[in-house]
């Protein structure tokens, strides 16, 4: 089923005192479905955060439709199921953590001791558990990023939205996140998160979608949208001594050790099948595949230059 | 719902007690009550009138600068900080917000009145003196601060906190003369004239109805009646200043 469902979604802005209009999205479908990890991938400006605040009814489509768990998005008793985490999040600064938190549980109509012992576990969830009692003035970035996703799952939710959740985190916050997003579809819920950290992406999604300039290019599962695009291997052998290999290029001569780089599949064959005649050892053998963000770059390359009357604005 | 916006309101009056500028004012208010007291030295015959004068008159001024500059920022300062984003993806109606971020503000504006009338009714028993008229002044001040409050919300939802302040300001300091324009009405030969005049003495909010500290100072007795209209005037002007506000909002879009 799906749990998240825009067809057919446009939306533009106008500029103050100017009757003209600047498309951000244009006919947008996209379905997320249950239980899976979906990366909502795209530059800066490409519409990401737009489709985030219509999914949620922070802003309204001009036309098209949104669906969320099979009902028309807009009834506020539906984000009940959600949890959202937006982007750059700044929170009320003059609460600690754990007023933060509580706040939030109370907007979800949880008593009293339920909104003790959630805020408890969330805290401990995300690595807060001794600093919940400081306000969220004084914390950083970093801490900010873990107590708004701590806030975005209060309501233990089935959907979970996050607008660039890796954005401005070291190596060890982007790992918690990962590592959270991760438990989150172990437990059976459905994430929806927007990204340009495509490292991460490649890692943890079900499937991606590539956004370019409003309109969705690629969609699929990470293996499908990057597969048959290995173009080229890189073989290391050790022990040829200088004599010729048989096919293939050295990029790089190591003390006993050479880098080869392979075009075809068949001289892949042709140069493993011949490693004993010339007295070498297999070191490794790696595909050099097309990543995402090689797709990513293509499908903006593809989409040429923005046009005028299109936006290359970021949070939008 | 109630408990939706009991949480907002609850949250919204930890953030006025968290500001420094209510405290900022409160001080300046208990410090203008108190200098009432040494005003009236300086007078001869009627010092008790001074000390209710001035303190009737700064608990007025500063409990409408308290809901102006508190009030305008509610709704845009959370668009602005963006802090609305994750509020309005939980299960809450918009209109909730709206009415949670009001009852957040009179509630600090009960707590506000009640400290700047409890100094001054201080300063007047050091005085000897107690008058209950005072006290029914001060409510009918209260009432005046839940209108502006409420027009305080709407500009909120419209437009920018410094042009927010300055029309609830302007809107405060005509809803005080509007008898001005009845009287320019009045006077006005052109019957369409007239009516424009009309319709903006009807339109327009009379916070004269909340005004009688003149009276009390002079020691008259205030009519149950003139209180009863000032509440059913304030219920239904603030109502339908309210609704408009939570319109306003349900359709903005959150950028």
């Amino acid at each position: 089923m799906a749990v998240l469902e825009l067809t057919g979604v446009a939306k533009s802005y106008r500029a103050h005192l100017s009757l003209r209009k600047y498309w951000i999205l244009r006919n947008l479908d996209l379905s997320i479905q249950e239980g899976e990890v979906f990366g909502f991938i795209g530059t800066n400006g490409a519409g990401k955060t737009t489709t985030i605040k219509l999914a949620l009814g922070l802003i309204f489509p001009d036309s098209g439709s949104i669906r969320l768990f099979g009902d028309p998005a807009g009834n506020p008793e539906l984000r009940r199921r959600i949890g959202f985490l937006p982007e750059n999040p700044y929170f009320y600064d003059y609460l600690t953590g754990r007023e933060f938190l509580d706040f939030h549980a109370r907007l979800f109509g949880m008593k009293a001791a339920d909104r003790r012992r959630r805020v408890g576990e969330l805290l401990e969830r995300v690595g807060l558990g001794n600093r919940g009692d400081r306000q969220l003035r004084l914390y950083s970035k970093g801490m900010l990023q873990r107590i708004g996703l701590a806030q975005a799952l209060v309501n233990d939710p089935e959907l979970v939205i996050l607008d660039e959740p890796m954005s401005g985190l070291d190596p060890i916050g982007r790992r918690e996140v990962r590592d959270i997003i991760l438990d989150l579809k172990a437990r059976g819920r459905t994430v929806f998160f927007s990204t340009h950290i495509l490292s991460d992406t490649e890692m943890i999604c079900d499937r991606v979608g590539i956004l370019v300039r409003g309109g969705l290019k690629a969609v699929g599962r990470v293996e499908d949208l990057v597969r048959g695009e290995a173009r080229f291997w890189e073989v290391t052998l050790a022990g040829v001594n200088g004599g010729e290999i048989p096919c293939g290029r050295v990029v790089s001569r190591g003390a006993n050790q050479i880098l080869v780089r392979v075009e075809t599949q068949a001289d892949l064959h042709r140069l493993l099948g011949e490693l004993n005649g010339h007295g070498a050892t297999l070191v490794s053998v790696t595909p050099a595949r097309q990543s995402l963000e090689d797709l990513l770059v293509r499908e903006v390359h593809r989409a040429g230059p923005a046009r005028s009357g299109e936006v290359e604005r970021d949070a939008l | 719902m109630l408990s939706r916006v009991t949480a907002i309101a609850l949250n919204t009056f930890r953030e006025a007690i968290r500001n420094r500028v209510l405290y900022l004012l409160l001080v300046f208010a208990v410090a203008m009550i108190t200098f009432a007291q040494i005003l009236s030295l300086l007078t001869v015959g009627s010092e008790e009138k001074i000390i209710k004068d001035f303190g009737l008159a700064s608990i007025d001024i500063f409990g409408v600068l308290t809901a102006v500059f508190i009030g305008v920022g509610l709704v845009s300062r959370e668009i602005e900080r963006r802090t609305v984003y994750t509020l309005l993806a939980k299960p809450i109606h918009r209109a909730e917000f709206v009415l949670g971020k009001y009852g957040g503000l009179v509630l600090t504006l009960l707590i506000n009145t009640a400290v700047m009338a409890l100094w001054f009714f201080l300063i007047l028993a050091l005085k000897g003196t107690f008058d209950a008229g005072l006290a029914i002044a001060i409510l009918m001040l209260f009432m005046e601060f839940l209108l502006i409050t409420a027009i305080a919300v709407l500009f909120s939802c419209l437009s920018t906190p410094m042009l927010s302040s300055v029309m609830t300001l302007s809107l405060w300091v005509i809803g005080h003369l509007l008898w001005s324009l009845d009287l320019l009405g009045a006077k006005t030969p052109s019957a369409a004239a007239r009516a424009l005049w009309r319709t903006l003495y009807y339109l327009l909010p009379n916070f004269s109805n909340f005004d009688v500290k003149g009276q009390v100072v002079q020691g008259l007795s205030v009519a149950p009646s003139a209180v009863g209209f000032a509440a059913l005037y304030l219920a239904l002007y603030g109502a339908a200043v309210l609704i408009g506000a939570c319109m306003v909002f349900q359709r903005k879009e959150l950028q």
